[in-house]
């Protein structure tokens, strides 16, 4: 092999190396830092410029022994630096005394164990004092490193405008001094849930591009994975936390079999079985499993619980309405969202005639969000077509398909439109 | 770290209470000061006069310009303050949830400016 395809191939070790420590020790290493001062900013800028120095030095010098520590150490002393940098006096050396101190014995190369600090980074980015639509975001830049321009083309907004959202939270962190730990065990129940809020809002984003043709967006419910993964790996004893992660693997699983080979939309009640991912299935059921042992029942285990439902519907064939029926009852029951009362009415719909179901549906003059909701005028427009009421029908499939943005999704409900009245 | 803790009601509300009702509410207040101090976070606290009383002022080409009546006209005013002393936000919005306002007003949680030395 010749000098410089070896230094090829050793630079594309070190940069796979670097890559997978960025992976396993981003968050890790930025909740450490930032866990003492409270800037984010300043950790993620610190670790940068650490990774960067890592690209030059681990080709030239081999990789450490210990990358963790390497990174903590470097990104210590920029830290330090920048402290030293903007202030003077006594109160830096005050400052930079706390700065060490644990830094150090974390950096010691020798003991390669760092903090893991993460489920507090993850409570600091969904703090209820930290604007609700960017804690996702935020929680996908600091605990897995994602650039803000990947995050926002997944949430379909501008980079300008997410990278200046994401500092203003980031800022807010700091200067209102929102704390960097895992709450108090009276306080943990309302707190955690929107850490997983954020969680799924990530992997919702993710999953609503169905193609699969986005990259961004895909890898999003990836990276959403790996977060519930992460929380349920440091919250094993809340069952909402494996209710979450076991919700997103039933979704995972099917992910596939929502598109036909032609790349046309294919409802649940139709897709082929054969197509899901069996065994992301048995760990959605095993995790329910566990959840369920721990007999405090919540939001996204009855989710969860709905899709093990759906899923047992199809592969049996045997009708399971009356327990999906009572299910959503138990999730209006605890969160009163119209998404919730639109399933419920299909699902009575099912069970005791569209007409049942038509006025289990709620009403969108009493609701404004629902008069933009897609998957409620499609609701409306199928239970009406099945009473008989089709120019009703129409309207409401007008609706829906004027609402939806994915265009097999259009052609799905422009099908379902067209099709010859059975009655 | 020091926060302010601004307490937003509706002034009117407080002369129509029964004297009773008064004295229940500033036994609260007086509470919650108790407790604060108790705790060793009370830095400072004062109830304002009703926002008839404010003046507003400001400098317009170098001369001063004095306006009666409040900067904001809402429907809450700002009627007091507590400053405290609390390791984080999290004790802040602890505190500014026991605080009398928050039940019959609104209490905003500002953190105080620190020069960087």
């Amino acid at each position: 092999m010749s000098q410089s395809a070896l230094a090829r191939a050793d630079n594309a070790l070190t940069r796979s190396t670097a890559d997978a420590v960025a992976r396993r020790s981003y968050g890790k290493l930025v909740a450490f830092l930032a866990g003492r001062t409270r800037d984010v900013a300043a950790a993620e800028d610190a670790l940068s410029e650490a990774f960067a120095a890592a690209l030059a030095d681990w080709p030239v010098k081999g990789c450490p022994a210990n990358p963790e520590g390497w990174l903590l150490t470097v990104a210590r002393r920029k830290i330090i630096d920048l402290a030293r940098h903007q202030r003077s006096g006594e109160a830096v050396s005050a400052e930079l005394e706390l700065l060490t101190e644990g830094l150090s014995a974390a950096a010691d190369e020798a003991s390669p164990a760092i903090p893991d600090h993460r489920l507090a980074l993850m409570f600091v980015c969904a703090h209820p004092a930290v604007e609700v639509g960017i804690r996702a975001p935020l929680m996908l830049q600091t605990v897995l490193g994602l650039e803000a321009n990947a995050i926002a083309s997944a949430f379909l907004t501008s980079p300008a405008a997410m990278a200046k959202r994401l500092v203003r939270a980031k800022d807010k962190i700091r200067q209102a001094g929102i704390p960097f730990s895992v709450p108090e065990y009276s306080e943990i129940a309302g707190r955690l849930d929107a850490v997983l809020d954020a969680i799924y809002a990530a992997f919702a984003e993710g999953w609503s591009d169905a193609a699969g043709t986005d990259a961004a967006r895909r890898e999003l419910t990836e990276e959403a994975l790996f977060l519930a993964r992460l929380a349920t790996e440091l919250l094993p004893q809340a069952p909402e936390t494996l209710g979450l992660l076991s919700l997103m693997l039933h979704a995972e699983a099917r992910r596939r079999a929502r598109r036909s080979s032609d790349g046309e939309y294919v409802p649940l009640a139709e897709q082929d079985p054969g197509l899901w991912d069996w065994p992301l299935i048995a760990e959605a059921e095993a995790l329910l499993k566990r959840a369920g042992a721990l007999r405090t029942i919540g939001r996204y285990q009855l989710e969860a619980a709905l899709q093990s439902a759906h899923v047992h519907r199809r592969h049996s064939g045997r009708e399971n309405w009356p327990s999906v029926a009572l299910l959503y009852d138990a999730l209006w029951e605890l969160t009163g969202s119209p998404v919730v009362a639109i399933n419920r009415a299909v699902a009575i719909a099912e069970l005791r005639g569209a007409a049942a179901g038509l006025a289990a549906l709620p009403d969108a003059t009493d609701d404004e969000r629902l008069a933009e909701y897609q998957p409620y005028w499609a609701a409306r427009a199928d239970l009406l077509a099945r009473t008989g009421a089709h120019a009703e029908a129409q309207r409401a499939y007008e609706m829906a398909i004027g609402l939806e943005r994915d265009p097999a999704v259009r052609r799905f409900l422009q099908r379902r439109q067209a099709a010859p009245k059975i009655e | 770290m020091q926060y302010l803790l601004m307490l937003y009601v509706q002034e009117k509300g407080w002369s129509k209470l029964t004297p009773a009702e008064q004295q229940q509410g500033v036994a609260a207040y007086m509470a919650y000061s108790e407790a604060l101090s108790k705790a060793g976070a009370l830095r400072g606290s004062n109830r304002l006069q009703s926002t008839s009383a404010a003046t507003t002022v400001r400098l317009t080409d170098g001369k001063p310009q004095v306006l009666d009546g409040p900067y904001v006209e809402s429907k809450e005013q700002l009627g007091g303050y507590f400053l405290i002393d609390v390791p984080d936000l999290d004790a802040a919005i602890s505190w500014a949830s026991r605080c009398p306002a928050a039940t019959h007003g609104v209490v905003e949680v500002r953190p105080v400016w620190v020069n960087p030395a």
